[in-house]
């Protein structure tokens, strides 16, 4: 109850003097918005990385060739490939691999890409009807490869959506025809945008028929007569049988490219789950990291505080010992300045959050940021409890030196 | 509003061989040496003296800011000398109304919140307060002002919420230190006309001063040289006296 009109007299004081009390609570605003963008922004980082892991399906897999070994000679990784359409066919038996649903190869590399007077150098991946469910990607319009299309050797292409807007503008390219290195292909789809970026980005890629990238636009090397390929992803029938997966595509692999038990894998499998994970460590840690940085903002603004609740104290010597003199005892004078630097801290703290929410607003308008600021429940909860902690810590020092005052010096003071 | 309860022996403060000895660095300053007086309930006491005569230090020691180092100093029967500083905080509430030269407002905060500011530290209600800050200034003619803030009244309007914030918890002593010392002459009087009335009534009223003409209205004028009592005589000519002899020292 006596809290409440301690509470009464603080703010009367904070009212009674804004420019001092905003100067005090200068400090922790910043130190808390400090704390908030920072733990906000790595947040939302992580969370943007997260995402587009996931919006390729944590249950993907993708196995590219690795260092090859021939005759006890190690390669470099992705030396010789030794990764052939041999061995997506045979991933496709579904009756040796039932943990697989889709098994996708691709075979890419770059071609020159010409319509009228526009000329650009881009990835070009030959692709099976299925890598488009296998890497999820969408048809805006149009329709993408088919299983027609391989068999037939049609010169058809999907583009991505970026390199569709840089090849024909704003126009719908479906039955246009682009040139790829210096040969006719008939346009038959056009993408959504996924977001990604880099040369690698879907966007950014136009895909072909598998069998007219490996034979007449590059014609890829073999190995034990098949076509290599880049890679070959697979979709695995849930998530939690992934590792299952794993298992049986090394066993078949090894098994096709007569691998002896002493002898390492000639493919690496790379898997999202566990490229998940690293993501998430470290995110986790650039958060922490970027929350200390914040924090040592706010501790240099609890020292601001401090500073100029001393110089305060100082400033209002008449105005305590006058409240001694109308029986004030320690106590009242101690919490007095304590409240008041508690109430200072909160609404800075308050004003810090709003300032960070200002921030996040303002970061959402930069188009050329792909994440948000996350501002979450729990930061809002340390940064609130940080600052009037500070208030606390910051306040008592301060406080303590005012009810040492003699009251006698302190109504004498000018 | 005077409660007329008084100490058995009748005095509402006594003093008996009161010393008060500072340490300034090595040296030993003692600004009161042997000082015994007593001031009867409902008197008008000035009280004169050169600066560096003990009375600041004497008015401290009346006002229970400070402890005497030795002597015995009653106020309505308690022996304060020996108080802690809790039971004098309490003391200087509930018996003691200061007014000082400076007025001392606080800044920017309403006549009606300064004056209930005693009763804040008394633990009365915020509501009991509200009417108890507006008796106040409705004594001291300022209850149409209540809500102005210091910088929007007049010196004598300040010095007046000064005197209605030393009255509202009813004490029986009012200590003012040179009140009038920061106001212009008419207004001066009419702050003095206003304590002669709140005397008149029966409060108990101790003026330090060094103004002759502030001490004039006083029923009794002790002098204090060099830390003791000079002189305490019932006003007439002996003040008239005392202008002649030190008022053109100290002005």
């Amino acid at each position: 109850m006596r809290l409440i009109r301690y509470l009464r007299v603080a703010l009367e004081s904070i009212t009674a003097h804004k420019l001092r009390a905003i100067l005090t609570m200068l400090g922790i605003i910043i130190g808390v918005a400090a704390v908030l963008t920072t733990m906000g922004i790595g947040r939302g980082a992580a969370a943007n990385i997260t995402q587009r892991i996931q919006s390729q399906g944590t249950n993907l897999l993708s196995i590219s060739p690795g260092a090859s070994s021939v005759g006890g000679l190690s390669g470099g990784a992705g030396s010789a490939s030794t990764l052939t359409v041999g061995d997506a066919k045979a991933l496709q038996d579904l009756t040796l691999h039932p943990s697989l649903a889709l098994v996708a190869p691709e075979y890419g590399a770059n071609a020159r890409l010409v319509v009228g007077d526009t000329n650009t150098q881009n990835q070009v991946t030959g692709v099976t009807a299925d890598y488009a469910q296998v890497r999820n990607l969408e048809v805006a319009s149009g329709r993408f490869l088919t299983p027609t299309d391989s068999e037939g050797q049609s010169r058809v292409a999907v583009l991505g959506s970026e390199l569709a807007g840089d090849l024909f503008g704003g126009g719908n390219p479906v039955g246009l025809s682009v040139r790829i290195n210096g040969e006719p292909y008939q346009v038959i789809g056009v993408l959504e945008e996924t977001g990604g970026f880099g040369r690698t980005s879907p966007d950014m890629q136009a895909y072909i028929p598998l069998e007219v990238a490996q034979g007449r636009l590059f014609n890829a090397p073999r190995y034990r007569g098949d076509y290599t390929v880049s890679s070959i992803n697979v979709q695995v029938v849930s998530e939690d049988r992934v590792d299952e997966a794993q298992s049986q595509i090394e066993t078949t692999l090894r098994l096709r490219h007569n691998l002896r038990a002493d002898q390492e894998n000639d493919f690496n499998i790379f898997d999202q789950a566990s490229l998940l994970e690293t993501v998430a460590d470290i995110s986790q840690s650039l958060t922490i990291f970027l929350g200390a940085i914040g924090a040592i903002s706010l501790l240099v603004g609890g020292i601001g505080i401090m500073n100029i609740m001393l110089v305060s104290v100082t400033e209002r010597t008449r105005e305590i010992g006058l409240r001694r003199a109308v029986g004030a005892h320690d106590q009242d004078i101690l919490l007095q300045f304590l409240v008041e630097a508690l109430v200072l801290c909160f609404i800075g703290g308050l004003i810090g959050v709003g300032l960070a929410y200002g921030v996040a607003a303002l970061f959402a308008r930069i188009p050329a940021l792909t994440f948000n600021v996350v501002i979450q429940p729990d930061s809002l909860a340390l940064a609130l409890s940080f600052s009037l902690l500070a208030g606390l810590v910051f306040g008592i020092y301060p406080a303590m030196r005012a009810t040492q005052l003699d009251p006698i010096e302190a109504l004498r003071s000018e | 509003m005077i409660p007329d309860m008084q100490s058995a022996n009748g005095h509402f403060i006594q003093l008996e061989n009161v010393t008060k000895v500072y340490q300034m660095g090595t040296v030993q300053v003692h600004a009161l040496q042997g000082v015994s007086l007593a001031v009867q309930q409902g008197e008008y006491v000035a009280v004169m003296g050169a600066s560096g005569s003990g009375k600041s230090t004497l008015m401290n020691m009346i006002g229970l800011l400070d402890r005497p180092t030795s002597g015995s100093y009653r106020i309505r029967g308690t022996e304060a000398s020996q108080l802690s500083k809790r039971r004098l905080a309490d003391l200087r509430n509930r018996e003691i109304g200061f007014v000082f030269q400076q007025f001392n407002l606080l800044a920017r905060i309403s006549a009606h919140r300064q004056v209930e500011l005693p009763l804040f530290y008394a633990g009365i209600s915020s509501r009991k307060g509200r009417e108890m800050a507006h008796q106040a200034l409705a004594l001291v003619g300022l209850a149409e002002r209540a809500n102005h803030r210091p910088e929007e009244l007049s010196g004598g309007e300040q010095q007046r919420v000064a005197i209605a914030r030393a009255l509202v918890n009813q004490p029986g002593l009012l200590l003012a230190d040179e009140p009038t010392g920061a106001l212009d002459s008419k207004t001066g009087d009419e702050v003095l006309d206003l304590i002669d009335r709140l005397q008149a009534q029966g409060l108990t009223v101790i003026v330090v001063t060094h103004d002759p003409q502030v001490a004039q209205r006083a029923q009794r004028v002790i002098t204090l040289s060099d830390g003791k009592v000079i002189s305490d005589e019932e006003n007439g000519k002996k003040l008239a006296r005392w202008v002649m002899e030190v008022g053109h020292e100290t002005d």
